[in-house]
């Protein structure tokens, strides 16, 4: 019987979208139930939205002041224990479920599967290598739980709404380790759309220049209601907080919209936006490699183009 | 304190991979091998925390094939005090990797394992989470800045919200993000240095390592490509095709 254990990412007492992502993924393993953990201090409101999710069997909840902050240290253990009965083990492939999936993985002496883009049977997986250069069949070994992490942007969001799910109490009474601790979390305000989740999204590479320059960045992303995404070189030069760092080694997304400013192509740029609906470049160099993967291509100075485009959007 | 620092050799980054014609794995003959750049960056900040005192020694571990000599040189020229070389033909992944590590600790007795956050040929991002759960220790993973003071470590982490802080007892592991350092370049003078550093060369089953539980590995495919689009020829038409579109 298979069984799949989604571990719930939330943030400010609200589930992040890419809870929902992983639950698709669990859906397309076809078990015979999909469970839900919460780990929080306080679960109440993050297990609601959790429990409407379709396709969510049971959501359990792991509540103690210990759960406040997403440390792998002291999450991995409950995990590990509430994971016996599962056949999978699955987290989204963001910073909070890379950090602690590892962890679990090892706890329960197991392999893990990373950034599952599709499942093509109970245990096995595809994924890409290589910065999105090769994609491999993976097989885990069916005598274990599989643990794995779900490429959120492979996957859509599992509907919400209609589901309602009991929500149920664990009684994980583990002792828990001390010797990592929280000191604060240092959040970009932001008030545009997030990032990994929103349908349009620009993105300002080194040729905006500098960090005052970004704000033509800004302003035309809000002027479309898009978030705003960076390449790696814009982000090294300090024009923009590095949670926007779109790639091999930031974000994957995949919004409906991309639109990539001021930015060459390189391959570990391209592996983050690959599923991108329509891919818009504006770029001053012709020959840039952006260019050979863009839907739209829009050769000129990105100074004179935005305004231009400001004016023509209306 | 010792400082163990991870040290993968990986196809350069700058290499157009290949997947091989019949799905066996990706071309790799005649290829450019670097070190792993996060593991440029983990060495580096090692040096780092040396040069600021308190750190006896830095140590490179690569567990890898028998041509890796020439690779751990460079972390030698780098700076490195030794290099361990963990000798083995196949193919590590992240859960073996971690579990030699281990052994190496439990024989070193680090007070600092700084690892990649991921490996950029594997890209899996597990070996330092996995080793500090073996290990029952402290994992600060994707740091971009940290400080080591009074058996503490502060790391400042690059998390999908922001940057997170957290403090951990030592000994911990630590997994290096881009931006934690820009690594210094190998100078020639110490290139000759590093030829007269000690290698210490383990075989891998000697370390009573269990290897048989590792994802079996049964396709490499090229990715679809994206085709090629249009171009348009200014602003104007670029907003009338994504209006058509129902993009904007
Ligand atoms: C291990 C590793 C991991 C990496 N991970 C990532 C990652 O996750 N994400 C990422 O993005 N990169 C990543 N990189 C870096 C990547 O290789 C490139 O260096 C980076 O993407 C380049 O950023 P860029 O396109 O903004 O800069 P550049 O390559 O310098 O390109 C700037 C572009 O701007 C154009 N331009 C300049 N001025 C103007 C103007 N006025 N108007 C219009 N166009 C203009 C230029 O023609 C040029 O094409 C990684 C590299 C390594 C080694
Ligand atoms: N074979 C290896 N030799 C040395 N270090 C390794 C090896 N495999 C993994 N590591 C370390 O673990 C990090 C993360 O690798 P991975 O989990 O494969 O993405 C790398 O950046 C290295 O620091």
């Amino acid at each position: 019987m298979s069984k799949v254990l989604v571990i719930a990412e939330h943030l400010g007492g609200k589930l992040n979208p890419s809870t929902a992502r992983a639950v698709s993924a669990a859906v397309a393993v076809k078990p015979d139930a999909i469970d839900v953990i919460v780990l929080c201090d306080s679960v109440d409101a993050i297990a609601a939205e959790a429990a409407k999710i379709e396709g969510v069997s049971r959501v359990l909840t792991a509540a103690r002041a210990e759960n406040a902050h997403p440390l792998a240290t002291v999450l991995a253990p409950q995990i590990a224990k509430a994971a016996a009965g599962y056949s999978h083990v699955f987290a989204p492939s963001t910073t909070f479920g890379k950090d602690v999936a590892p962890r679990v993985a090892a706890l329960l002496g197991v392999a893990q599967v990373s950034d599952i883009m599709s499942i093509d049977g109970s245990h096995t997986f595809k994924r890409p290598i290589y910065a999105g250069n090769a994609i491999i069949t993976v097989q885990a070994d069916p005598a274990h739980a599989v643990v794995a992490t779900v490429r959120t942007a492979s996957w859509a969001a599992a509907a919400s709404g209609a589901n309602n799910a009991p929500i149920e109490p664990l009684s994980l009474d583990i002792a828990v380790p001390t010797h990592t601790r929280f000191v604060e979390l240092l959040q970009g305000k932001n008030d545009r759309p997030d990032l990994q989740s929103a349908s349009k999204v620009v993105s300002g590479g080194r040729g905006v220049g500098s960090k005052e320059n970004f704000e033509v960045i800004y302003r035309f992303a809000d002027k479309i209601g898009a978030a705003v995404g960076a390449s790696r070189a814009a982000v090294d030069a300090g024009y923009v907080p590095n949670e926007l760092q779109v790639g091999q080694t930031g974000k994957i997304i995949a919004p409906e919209l991309y639109i990539a400013i001021g930015i060459s192509g390189a391959i570990q740029h391209l592996t983050g936006i690959k599923d991108a609906g329509t891919i818009v470049a504006i770029n001053k160099d012709g020959e840039a490699p952006i260019f050979e993967v863009a839907d739209i291509g829009l050769v000129g100075d990105l100074f004179k183009l935005i305004p231009e485009l400001e004016q023509a959007i209306g | 304190m010792k400082i163990l620092v991870g040290y993968k050799r990986v196809v350069d980054y700058n290499v157009r991979i290949q997947v091989k014609p019949d799905g066996t794995g990706v071309v790799t003959d005649g290829v450019k091998l670097s070190a792993n750049p996060f593991d440029d960056i983990a060495l580096e900040e090692a040096l780092r925390l040396k040069e600021r005192g308190g750190i006896e020694e830095v140590v490179v571990v690569g567990i890898g094939p028998a041509d890796l000599t020439a690779h751990l040189r460079n972390g030698l020229a780098m700076g490195a005090n030794r290099a361990i070389h963990v000798v083995t033909a196949e193919a590590v992944q992240p859960l073996t990797a971690a579990r030699a590590f281990l052994k190496l600790i439990e024989k070193e007795q680090p007070g600092l394992v700084i690892l990649g956050k991921q490996a950029i040929d594997d890209d899996a991002s597990q070996t330092g989470q996995m080793l500090a759960g073996l290990w029952d220790r402290p994992q600060a993973t994707f740091a971009s800045k940290v400080e080591v003071a009074d058996g503490k470590v502060t790391v400042t982490r690059e998390v999908d919200a922001g940057l997170e802080i957290i403090e951990a007892e030592l000994p911990a592991v630590i997994t290096t993000d881009l931006r934690l350092n820009e690594p210094r370049f190998i100078k020639l003078p110490d290139i000759m240095k590093a030829k007269a550093k000690p290698i210490d060369t383990i075989e891998f089953s000697s370390l009573g390592v269990d290897a048989h539980d590792q994802l079996k590995i049964t396709n490499y495919a090229a990715p679809t490509k994206r085709s090629k689009g249009v171009m348009v020829k200014d602003a104007a038409e670029l907003v009338a095709v994504l209006k058509q579109k129902g993009l904007l």
